[in-house]
């Protein structure tokens, strides 16, 4: 289901994509049309206003996606119909954004941000810095947008100048000066939506192999045709580099709840969205933005407008990376 | 059966609560399943730390007939243990996802109960009857010395104090990778179904170390997984038939004639896509959470994050009903998308004639939808609301500008107190409501 740019323009007049009411990560004011709108400027500059908007909008859901998909519990499996639930909409939005051309910018600025790199420690007090930065600059007149990497950098009001494609440059450009980390420690092949469900230890493929037959002996048969069809996607799974959705942080030490984690968990206030309070709560993980999956994605550089199958192809590129990094 | 808003013929009223009325309520006290029997003489209910508390409906007073009899604990027992998985480093939470009561064959009771790995039937018995006088043992149970024997004699049964014990009687077990969502009694009485994410299996309620997989959808590649199950029932008539519904908002309906492996579908339940409220949350609310056939086994019942919607098994291409939960929800998607409660799993239920529909809200509102009157009615499970006996007021979300008096306005929602489990007494007006960590039960008033 596919929204072409042209269509948008018109359809954010009637339709009410995102519901009003919502806390602070949507602004309400900025979705009414203009009144009257007899003047072709004021009506195209409201225009380019709800497309920036709108596109601000679908950065945040992006963004709160992906942050939901990363943070998952630590001592239970992540439900797994929530999981599937998300990254379903995370396509969705990936699509829509190829569609519009955002997409591209994007990751362009990812792996000009990457090519930039320093190491760890100098980048996370960048960011830290960063977020407090842009944080006193919005002031009050902008609803705090998700403060994940990238977008929080970027004010309100330079957005709604801007036309549409500008505005996501300028997402871009912000999210350049941010230098996420480099891709030593996650999973590419979750951006690409295609994300492993199962949780398996890379790099100990023996291990693996193992375990998943033993389920599969006592998982009772049924006729050979279940068991053949396990095994055949056993060998599948093994392949695979670790996932979002899977539990790679739990292959770190990590016993007891981290409090900071638990923290996050227990309910979901401004400090949630603290990009210094996601990172030390996942101290104990390898330390992966959410950013950094799309700067994952742009290192091999897809085609803009590829489809997402020819992605997926790239990441799995990404996918056996990631298993020798992570594997050493 | 009368309707259920109001009108002329009966009114709900509070009749019991049970659980603490502490503030703080304790995670494994907060109830996550809860069942009728098939002749609603005990109800059964699951918690998150995995014990099951089953209430009897006490005999009704001769001396006072216009009170119905109160359910009272019969028997209290630990269903599931916290487990460890060691290969995946990871936590089997010991919640009871579901509870399946046996029909009655003699005068035990049998239930299934279901945590996210492991099912278990129980069988619950009473013994009030003791056998005095054994030849071999005396009184404590010693076994008595062969040659002081010298006369033998009859044990006599004795009266005891009732005595009601529950064990466990067979354990299926390693059968499911994924979370177990449902389980179904199949209409033969010998078998049953569980379902997990990806996967349906068919069990023997004999056979503990074997079941079979009907139903497979897990891909090749993982990475292309975009769908799963979230709910299956067996038809109520029909041994051979058995639905399951999933996250993109679909049925299946399968025939166990037809495969071994019912992958392909014999009927396939679809409502089209409105385009015009097409958001990115629209496959998130379309999530079906839970599929309840109707006890005529004719009709089957949905319900998805907004509404709740009847199906005729005859007709696939859109459901014969649709009731709205609580569309007022409907701007405010984000906002639940946020805070995750855009994934809460509602039940729905039927009552004993198939003539109203109930299902849970948030603020501890649930909703009734007489289906022959088209009417509706939000009422609240909370104990301010309920005095003894007291009839329960209807409440209203106000939706507009202008808040009524006795209305409460979105905003003011309290998004934890939700109502996921709801029961219907098979043949009475009775109700059962879980919130949170109480059980409400509400009854008509008889005139």
């Amino acid at each position: 289901m596919r929204y072409s740019y042209q269509r948008r323009t018109c359809a954010i007049a009637r339709a009410k994509m995102f519901p009003k009411g919502t806390k602070r990560k949507f602004s309400d004011s900025r979705e009414e049309p203009v009144a009257g709108g007899e003047d072709v400027n004021q009506s195209s500059l409201a225009a380019v206003r709800m497309l920036s908007s709108y596109s601000l909008q679908r950065q945040s859901l992006l963004d709160m996606s992906l942050i939901k998909l990363q943070l998952c519990h630590m001592l239970v499996e992540p439900n797994l119909c929530r999981s599937v639930l998300i990254a379903n909409t995370v396509r969705q939005i990936q699509e829509e954004m190829t569609q519009d051309g955002t997409w591209q910018i994007m990751t362009q600025a990812l792996s000009a941000a990457n090519a930039a790199a320093q190491c760890s420690a100098d980048r996370l007090v960048a960011t830290e810095v960063l977020c407090r930065q842009t944080e006193a600059a919005q002031g009050e007149q902008v609803p705090k947008p998700f403060p994940v990497v990238g977008s929080e950098g970027c004010p309100a009001e330079e957005v709604l100048e801007e036309e549409e494609e500008a505005a996501a440059a300028e997402v871009g450009m912000t999210m350049s000066t941010v230098s996420p980390q480099a891709p030593t420690s996650y999973l590419p092949g979750t951006f690409g939506m295609d994300p492993c469900w199962e949780e398996e230890e890379t790099g100990e493929d023996d291990d693996d192999d193992d375990e998943e037959e033993e389920e599969d002996s006592e998982e009772c048969g049924s006729g050979s045709e279940g068991e053949e069809r396990e095994r055949d996607s056993l060998v599948e799974d093994t392949r695979t580099a670790e996932q979002v959705f899977g539990t790679f942080e739990i292959k770190n030490p990590a016993p007891s709840p981290d409090p900071a984690l638990e923290e996050l968990f227990s309910d979901v206030d401004a400090s949630y969205y603290d990009l210094d309070t996601v990172l030390t709560g996942m101290q104990s993980v390898p330390k992966m933005g959410p950013y950094d999956l799309l700067e994952s994605l742009s290192s091999h550089g897809p085609s803009p407008l590829s489809s997402s199958t020819s992605c997926r192809s790239d990441l799995n590129e990404l996918d056996h990376i990631m298993e020798i990094i992570v594997g050493s | 059966m009368a309707g259920v808003a109001g009108g002329n013929d009966f009114q709900w009223c509070f009749s019991q609560v049970k659980g603490a009325i502490d503030e703080d309520v304790a995670e494994a006290d907060i109830i996550s399943t809860v069942e009728f029997n098939h002749s609603g003489e005990f109800l059964a209910t699951g918690d998150k730390g995995g014990r099951v508390v089953i209430f009897q409906h006490e005999q009704e007073c001769k001396n006072r007939p216009h009170l119905r009899g109160e359910y009272n604990v019969y028997s209290t027992f630990q269903s599931h243990e916290p487990e460890f998985d060691y290969l995946k480093s990871l936590e089997i939470e010991e919640k009871i996802n579901k509870i399946r009561w046996l029909p009655q064959q003699n005068s035990a009771h049998f239930l299934l109960s279901t945590n996210d790995k492991t099912i278990k039937l129980w069988k619950i018995s009473e013994r009030d009857k003791r056998a005095e006088g054994y030849n071999l043992k005396d009184e404590d149970g010693r076994l008595r010395d062969p040659f002081r024997i010298t006369s033998l004699r009859v044990p006599v049964l004795m009266p005891m104090d009732l005595m009601v014990e529950a064990s466990p009687r067979r354990v299926f077990a390693n059968a499911h990778t994924y979370h177990i969502n449902s389980i179904s009694v199949n209409s033969d009485h010998q078998t049953y179904l569980s379902a997990d994410d990806l996967r349906i299996n068919l069990w023997h309620l004999e056979i503990t170390d074997r079941s079979f997989n009907i139903v497979d959808i897990k891909p090749a590649n993982m990475e292309e997984l975009t769908e799963v199950i979230t709910a299956a029932e067996c038809q109520p008539n029909q041994c051979n038939v058995f639905v399951y519904s999933s996250s993109k908002g679909t049925i299946r309906l399968c025939d166990m004639r037809a495969a071994a492996l019912c992958d392909r579908h014999t009927k396939f339940f679809e409502e089209p896509e409105d385009p015009s409220s097409r958001s990115f949350f629209s496959e998130i609310i379309s999530s079906i959470s839970d599929v309840k056939f109707s006890h005529s086994g004719r009709y089957m019942m949905t319900r998805d994050y907004l509404s709740v919607k009847v199906w005729d098994l005859n007709m696939e291409n859109r459901p014969v009903e649709t009731y709205q939960v609580h569309e007022y929800l409907r701007s405010k998607l984000c906002s639940l998308y946020e805070n995750d409660c855009i994934f809460d799993k509602f039940e729905c239920c039927w009552n004993g004639s198939d003539s109203a529909i109930m299902t849970g809200s948030y603020n501890n509102f649930f909703r009734m939808f007489d289906r022959n009157t088209r009417k509706d009615i939000t009422l609240e499970a909370s104990r301010e609301s309920s005095k003894p006996r007291g009839t329960l007021k209807p409440r209203k979300v106000s939706t507009g500008g202008k808040r009524k008096k006795d209305e409460i306005s979105v905003d003011s929602l309290d998004f934890n107190k939700k109502i996921l489990h709801t029961a219907w007494h098979p043949k009475e007006n009775v109700i059962a409501v879980a919130a949170t960590n109480n059980l409400y039960i509400f009854q008509d008033k008889i005139n």
